[in-house]
């Protein structure tokens, strides 16, 4: 995929990110300071794209980190994505982070590489607490997203605008105790333990099984009769409004 | 002096070699007891440890378990070695309920007995409150020699089995409405948090 020609473009570049020994082996960079340091580039042409979304600039063991307002992230990741200088083309992932101070905001953080140049920038949204947890879906520039943002909103209610399927994906569907990394989470959950059990022993395993998302359309024939029974009459307008039931 | 009735059965009491008299509890027992077969539901460390007593060195076939069944319609015993998060709570009883009568449960490890050191929110604390369980190996995880002996004791349990007790192999039926098989409130009882657990309730105003 990569043209011949596209490398000898990027050497200038990659010789510049990395820095080499004698015979050219990419050295560990050592002694790093924990606060600043060099910025990597990216973060100050965000700066002159975006101007007042970006709201400041951190670097921490070497790692930069840029601040953005929450309205400009998905523009910013886009433009991170797509402009040929940048070119940040792996999500390496998205968590959030709430501090035990009450009155910090709670962060979202977006971790993006950019492979071919050797380059790593994390995304930081604030989020103020008693207000609605929303900040926009990336999941139309990266596909994979999807369930990074799901287990996002499982473990902290971080709602991913434009996400075309937001729901747990760790625990079960019905889970009802709320939101297991907040820090006003219990650790042993809100419940009772027997009512934990029992609500857990409601859940149906196979609530989410379709014929085509188990990809045994072709297979359908040959299962027992006992899970064909089950997949057949499962009632997609019945799993609808308990989904629309447990949103409300 | 022989008979050409074919109705009758004759014995030559010179040749009793062929012959064997024991009770039928002890037959039975014994050919249960020497072809267990396990279901393994491993969800952990404690599942390498079974590879590890199934595999050459420990040697798992020598108790007539070499056929391990990954299907729970032709399994005897469920091995569960791991921690069960709530999730797979469904799963696991479902797993139970598809093996036919008679069958017996091992719980393998500290996690599948009591939760283990996963106290919180997304761990069951103890299969038996899914399950009922026939044999616990403690151990973190156990090593398979702590198996082998769970499994000696599972045989033993099963050569004390009696035909006609109508208690044993009694399919549980849970209460319909909360899927319990036990109360509520023993479940909570059991569920106790212990040890330094009791000091991880508190969390952030």
């Amino acid at each position: 995929m990569t043209a011949p020609s596209d490398a000898t473009a990027l050497a200038p570049i990659l010789s510049a990110a990395v820095a080499e020994d004698s015979n050219g082996s990419p050295i560990t960079p050592g002694l790093i300071a924990h606060r600043g340091g060099p910025v990597n580039g990216t973060a100050d042409t965000l700066a002159v794209q975006f101007g007042e979304a970006v709201l400041r600039t951190e670097v921490v063991w070497g790692e930069t980190t840029v601040y953005l307002r929450a309205d400009m992230l998905h523009a910013a990741v886009r433009w991170l994505h797509d402009t040929p200088s940048e070119r940040y083309d792996y999500l390496v992932d998205i968590t959030a982070v709430e501090y035990r101070d009450a009155d910090r905001p709670l962060e979202v953080v977006w971790h993006l590489r950019a492979l071919q140049r050797r380059r790593f920038l994390r995304l930081k949204v604030e989020l103020v607490k008693r207000q609605p947890l929303v900040v926009d879906s990336i999941i139309d520039i990266y596909s994979g997203a999807d369930w990074l943002e799901r287990e996002c909103y499982d473990m902290f209610g971080i709602r991913f605008d434009g996400h075309p399927d937001l729901r747990r994906i760790l625990m079960w569907d019905t889970y009802r105790e709320g939101f297991p990394l907040r820090k006003d989470f219990p650790l042993r959950g809100r419940f009772s333990r027997a009512e934990q059990l029992k609500q857990a022993l409601a859940a149906d395993p196979e609530a989410r099984y379709s014929v085509n998302e188990l990809s045994i359309a072709e297979a359908f024939d040959s299962l027992p009769e006992d899970m064909k029974r089950r997949i057949a009459a499962r009632d997609e307008t019945a799993r609808d409004n308990a989904a629309a039931e447990f949103d409300a | 002096m022989p008979t050409n009735d074919a109705r009758l059965v004759t014995v030559d009491p010179a040749a009793q070699d062929g012959w064997v008299a024991t009770r039928l509890d002890f037959l039975v027992n014994w050919a249960r007891a020497g072809s267990l077969w396990p279901m393994p539901f491993g969800t952990a460390c404690c599942a390498i440890e079974f590879m590890a007593t199934a595999a050459s060195r420990f040697d798992l076939a020598r108790f007539g378990m070499e056929r391990l069944s990954y299907s729970p319609r032709q399994a005897d015993v469920l091995i569960c070695a791991g921690r069960v998060p709530l999730k797979l709570a469904p799963v696991l009883r479902r797993i139970y309920q598809q093996m036919p009568q008679p069958k017996w449960v091992i719980s393998m490890g500290a996690c599948a007995s009591t939760g283990g050191m996963f106290d919180n929110y997304a761990v069951v604390q103890g299969i038996d409150t899914i399950i009922p369980v026939d044999v616990y190996v403690p151990g973190c995880p156990p090593r398979p020699e702590a198996l082998i002996h769970g499994i000696i004791m599972l045989q033993k349990k099963v050569m004390q089995e009696r035909l006609k007790d109508r208690e044993l192999h009694v399919e549980m039926e849970p209460d319909p409405t909360s899927q319990l098989y036990i109360p509520p409130s023993r479940i909570d009882e059991l569920s106790e948090p212990f040890g330094n657990s009791v000091h991880q309730t508190r969390s952030a105003p």
